[in-house]
This record gives C-alpha cells, sequence and structure tokens, in this order.
C-alpha cells in the first residue's frame, strides 16, 4: 500500500499559553479531495501554515508522500510539491498577471537563477505560464497589473500561481473569500476541473462550495480535529451541527469576508 | 531570442491565440532599447563638448550617477532599504588607492577590478547577515555597520592614514596610453565609460529572470517565500552585485580626486546617493542619472549663491519631490517619459 499524500500525526503548535493546534492527525489518500472546515479561530489557517511550513509545529509530525518534512523549510516542502493559496490575497501586485504566474515557474525551474539572459527570452517558462493563464480563461488581463483587476479576477490569479507550482498536495484557504457571488461560480469551476492527481484541502466557509467539492470533510474545532466523514455524515452529525453549522447561521452575514 | 518560434497555439483557438501573442510580445519588448535611452548618453558627451571648463564636476558626476546606479539595484528592484551603501563605496576607494600607494599597481582598469572584488567580498559577507533582516532594523544595521567600517579604518591609522587620508593616488596613463589632464578631460571620458559598461551589466540584471525575482521580493516576499525563492540568496546575490558596482564607483572617486579619507565612509555619503536615487525616482534605472545630475549641478549652483547654506535648497528640493511624488504630480509625466520608451518599470 503506498503512503499518503499527506499525513499529519499529533502536531501541536502554541503561540505561548494559547494552543493552537492541539494534537491533531490526519491522512490524505493521494488524489483525495478534502475539506477542513471549522468556526474562526479553529486553527484553519494556522494549519495551513503548518503544513507549508510557514510556521514550525512545536510538536508532532507532517509527511509528504510518506518522507518527513517536519523539518524542512517552507521553500524546501514547496519544491517538494506542496502549494498554497492564501485567504487574503498575496500577489505582485504591482506586475502583470502574466509576470505573477511567470515567477511561480521561474522559481519552480530555477528559471530565476538566472541573470544575464532576457526574461522576455524564457519562451518556455512563459508558454506555460500563458497555458495555466489560458486553463483559468485570464489571458485577455495577461498584461495588466494585478492591482487593476476586480477583486474576484485576483482570486484567480492566486489559483492560477498555485497551479503554475504543479503541486503535488494543494491547500486552498478560503478561495472564494470576499468573491462577490456573481463571481464565486468561477472559482468553483476552476476547482471542480482541478487534475485529479493532485491532492486538494480546501478551507472553505461556503457549504454549498463544501458539499459540491469534497469527498471527505474535516472538522476542526478550538485546534481539535472534531471528527472527519463524509459530507452526509457531517451533515448529521450533532456536534457539527451544534459547534458549526449552528454558529455559522448565526454570523454568516457578518463573516462572509472572514 | 526566436520571435518567430510560434507559442500561439493550434488553429480554431484563434482569439486567444492573438492574445497569447500579445502578451509575449509584452514580455519580449519589455527590455528593447528605445531610441530615447541614448539621451542620456548623448546629453553626456554633448557636455563633454559644451561645458569643457566643468569636467571636475561632470566626473564627479557620473562617479555619483553609477553609485546611485548600485543602490538602485538593490533598492529600487529588490526593495533592500539601506542607509549604509557608502560603505561599499568607501571599500572600493581604499582597495583602488592602496593597490596604488601600497603594492605600488598603478594600472587604472585593473585597480578597478580589485575594488570591485574587495566591495562584492565585503557586500557577500555583511550582506549574509544584514539581510536576514529589513525595514527598520536593517536601516540600523547598515548604517552602524557603515560607522564600524569607518572606526575600523581610524583605528589602524598607519594603514589607512586615518582621517588625513592616504595622499598621491596617482594612475598610470589609461591603457598605458592617454595620460590626465589638469581639467578632467580624460577622467570624465574615463568615468563616462565605465558608467556605461556598469549601465549595461545592470540593465541586463534588472530584465533577467533573476531580476523579475528581485522585484516579486519587493512586491511580496510572503509570497515569494510560498513560490520555494531562495530569497535571502536572491537578495544576498543582489546585494553583492551592487557593492561591487558601489566599489567601482569608489575606487572611480580614488583615482580621480588622488586622495581618500575616511570621509568616504560618512553618513552624509549614504544619506546623499539615497537622496539622488529618490530625486530621481527609484527601480527605473535613470534615477540615478536624473537625480545625481540634478543633485550635483544644485550642490555646485547653491554653494555659489550661499556657500554655508546649501543644503537648505537641496532640502527643499528634496522634499518638494517626495510631496509631489506622493500626489502623483509625477504620474503623468514619468507616464509622459515612459511612453517614449525609457526602460518601463519590470
Amino acid at each position: 500500500m503506498t503512503a499518503p499524500a499527506l499525513e499529519i500525526a499529533n502536531l501541536q503548535r502554541s503561540f505561548g499559553a494559547l494552543t493552537v493546534a492541539n494534537n491533531i492527525s490526519f491522512a490524505l489518500p493521494r488524489g483525495g479531495r478534502y475539506a477542513l472546515i471549522g468556526p474562526n479561530g479553529a486553527g484553519k489557517t494556522t494549519l495551513v501554515n503548518l503544513i507549508t511550513g510557514r510556521l514550525r509545529a512545536s510538536a508532532g509530525k507532517v509527511l509528504l508522500d510518506g518522507d518527513e518534512i517536519t523539518a524542512l523549510s517552507q521553500a524546501a516542502r514547496t519544491r517538494r510539491g506542496i502549494a498554497r493559496t492564501f485567504q487574503v490575497n498575496q500577489l505582485f501586485r504591482g506586475l502583470t498577471v502574466l509576470e505573477n504566474v511567470y515567477l511561480a515557474i521561474g522559481e519552480r525551474t530555477n528559471t530565476c537563477n538566472r541573470l544575464w539572459r532576457s526574461a522576455g527570452k524564457e519562451t518556455a517558462v512563459i508558454g506555460e505560464a500563458l497555458d495555466h493563464l489560458e486553463a483559468l480563461a485570464l489571458v485577455d488581463d495577461a498584461n495588466k497589473q494585478v492591482r487593476e483587476l476586480p477583486y474576484g479576477r485576483q482570486r484567480l490569479v492566486e489559483i492560477a500561481i498555485a497551479l503554475a507550482q504543479r503541486p503535488k498536495l494543494l491547500l486552498l484557504d478560503e478561495p472564494a473569500a470576499g468573491v462577490p457571488s456573481s463571481e464565486s461560480h468561477l472559482i468553483l469551476d476552476v476547482i471542480s476541473k482541478l487534475d485529479p492527481n493532485i491532492t486538494v484541502l480546501i478551507i472553505e466557509h461556503d457549504m454549498d462550495l463544501v458539499f459540491r467539492f469534497a469527498s471527505r470533510i474535516i472538522v476542526l474545532v478550538a485546534g481539535e480535529v472534531l471528527t472527519e466523514g463524509s459530507p452526509q455524515e457531517i451533515s448529521a452529525d450533532e456536534r457539527v451541527r451544534s459547534v458549526y453549522l449552528g454558529e455559522r447561521r448565526e454570523d454568516r452575514q457578518e463573516n462572509r469576508h472572514g | 531570442m526566436d520571435a518567430s518560434r510560434p507559442l500561439a497555439p493550434a488553429a480554431g483557438r484563434d482569439e486567444s491565440g492573438a492574445a497569447r501573442t500579445r502578451a509575449l510580445s509584452f514580455l519580449a519588448r519589455r527590455d528593447r532599447y528605445h531610441v530615447a535611452e541614448a539621451l542620456p548618453w548623448i546629453a553626456a558627451l554633448a557636455a563633454f563638448f559644451i561645458f569643457p571648463n566643468q569636467m571636475i564636476l561632470g566626473g564627479q558626476t557620473l562617479i555619483m550617477i553609477l553609485f546611485a546606479l548600485s543602490l538602485d539595484l538593490i533598492l529600487g528592484y529588490a526593495g533592500i532599504v539601506t542607509l549604509g551603501h557608502a560603505a561599499y563605496f568607501g571599500l572600493g576607494a581604499y582597495a583602488a588607492a592602496l593597490l596604488i600607494t601600497d603594492l605600488h599597481w598603478s594600472e587604472p582598469i585593473s585597480g578597478l577590478a580589485c575594488a570591485a572584488v574587495v566591495a562584492a567580498i565585503g557586500g557577500f559577507f555583511s550582506g549574509l547577515i544584514l539581510l536576514r533582516y529589513r525595514g527598520l532594523a536593517l536601516l540600523v544595521l547598515t548604517l552602524s555597520t557603515t560607522i564600524m567600517l569607518q572606526q575600523l579604518g581610524n583605528l589602524f591609522r598607519d594603514f589607512t592614514g586615518g582621517y588625513d587620508g592616504i595622499p598621491g593616488i596617482n594612475i598610470s596613463p589609461l591603457f598605458g596610453r592617454f595620460d590626465y589632464d589638469l581639467y578632467g578631460h580624460t577622467y570624465y571620458l574615463y568615468c563616462l565609460g565605465v558608467l556605461f559598461i556598469a549601465f549595461y551589466v545592470v540593465r541586463r540584471i534588472v530584465y533577467s529572470p533573476f531580476g523579475q525575482a528581485l522585484v516579486g521580493i519587493r512586491e511580496n516576499v510572503a509570497r515569494m517565500h510560498a513560490l520555494g525563492s531562495p530569497v535571502h540568496w536572491r537578495l544576498v546575490i543582489a546585494y553583492t552585485i551592487s557593492a561591487a558596482f558601489a566599489g567601482i564607483a569608489g575606487a572611480l572617486f580614488a583615482q580621480t580626486n588622488t586622495l581618500v579619507t575616511l570621509g568616504v565612509f560618512d553618513f552624509d555619503q549614504s544619506a546623499a546617493v539615497l537622496m539622488m536615487l529618490i530625486l530621481g525616482g527609484a527601480g527605473w534605472l535613470y534615477g540615478g542619472f536624473v537625480g545625481a545630475t540634478l543633485y550635483m549641478v544644485l550642490q555646485n549652483e547653491l554653494a555659489k549663491m550661499s556657500p554655508e547654506f546649501w543644503q537648505f535648497g537641496i532640502g527643499a528640493i528634496l522634499i518638494a519631490v517626495v510631496l509631489a511624488n506622493r500626489h502623483r504630480v509625477f504620474g503623468k509625466l514619468v507616464r509622459r517619459v515612459r511612453a517614449l520608451g525609457f526602460g518601463a518599470k519590470p
């Protein structure tokens, strides 16, 4: 039997007295479509940061394809095939859309080590960047500065950058956050068409999106895994209803842009 | 490049193909040389013939342009804000000076190379530590590194001459043929040639994939980390290259002034080059040209008017520039200039 794409074992992280990740364990099989849900402050983004290495774990292990990566830097983990999108856009706002994706590919292929050749002559990198933009219908915006784009399109650039990293494991941190509902179907279209070989973990507050996309759901509450199951099991789970779904109904309005 | 090689997709996707071609040519053309880019060089050559009596000032201006260019690479492109760039200017100046006075090697071009290597080594090792920090911490660290270097020079007075400096730096004729006149004509052309080559090199770097990554670090370092970029190494390499060019500027300064003192490490030097770059605009390669020329000419003219208070004028103009920048007064102007084809900000 092959090792899971991602395995987390007893992961722990505290900020002083505050434990934001407590004894978290789960495994994602290769090509899995998992959602991570939980109320605000449950530690979902923290968990993404622990997986990507943006934060170091206080204890526990992270394994990618069976290899332990707990001690590796964020850059090293990225090079092993972990990519993420950010809850709040982290884009190169003053650069064009094409240049944004160019950098993702340039860093992946080490093209960015070259300091004598013109960036415009790296046709392989540009061609691949354009392929990614084409897949997300962003080609027409290729020469526009990211800051000129409407927010919904910027969210697509976030995804384009992550896909250009050719990840094995993709962590989507609220990809539809802040996107007007008229445009959120664009995001859903894109993530429902992701390469089945990519293992995906999505954090999302939009339950419609979660139920449509994910085959398994992990519920995180106060830094701990409350339960894991299929969408049917989760929606039928009384505990989940009480801590999560009920609460969400109340603060859905105010936290839409969470 | 082989622009003819089609990246456009197969038939049936013509519209998208057109968009692809547009996007591709935008990136490919970004670093094309434009006629307007010849202007500063034509102006520099014209100055040689129009103001033959001002060539000492002219040479010093070219040196400061080179110094500002070196700063632009790290500040304008990589977003490294430093108040200690004089350290590498000073290292270069002393390397060039000591090579002549202590080692009796007076050939100027190899002197520049030696200065570049010394400054680059300094830049590399200081950069390894300094560039772990950003913002205010980096400002203070770069500032204090330069002060410490200056005091180190003061400590080893026998070697460096302390604040009295190293006199009698006389370089042998350029290419073994062209001797130096009292009016600074040879020096001017020498500096102009060096600046031209440096400019070409920095321009190549800025428009390379590496240069693109530097801009990425400036724009969003968190994303660069997430992309797996070796951010620290990229910065160290850029800093080392920048230090090398600052060192060459310092060496030219030593060679043309025949005297170097520890004053080259003064905070004033670091501040002045920063002001020049901001005056001319950081991150578009020509900021040094505009800013250093403006600064040096103003300094010269204002000092004639008021030998004591000339810095007041510089300060006032700098404030005006920064405020105007903030309120986007130059936005339109810059776009017009860009439309003429001066290097677009990558």
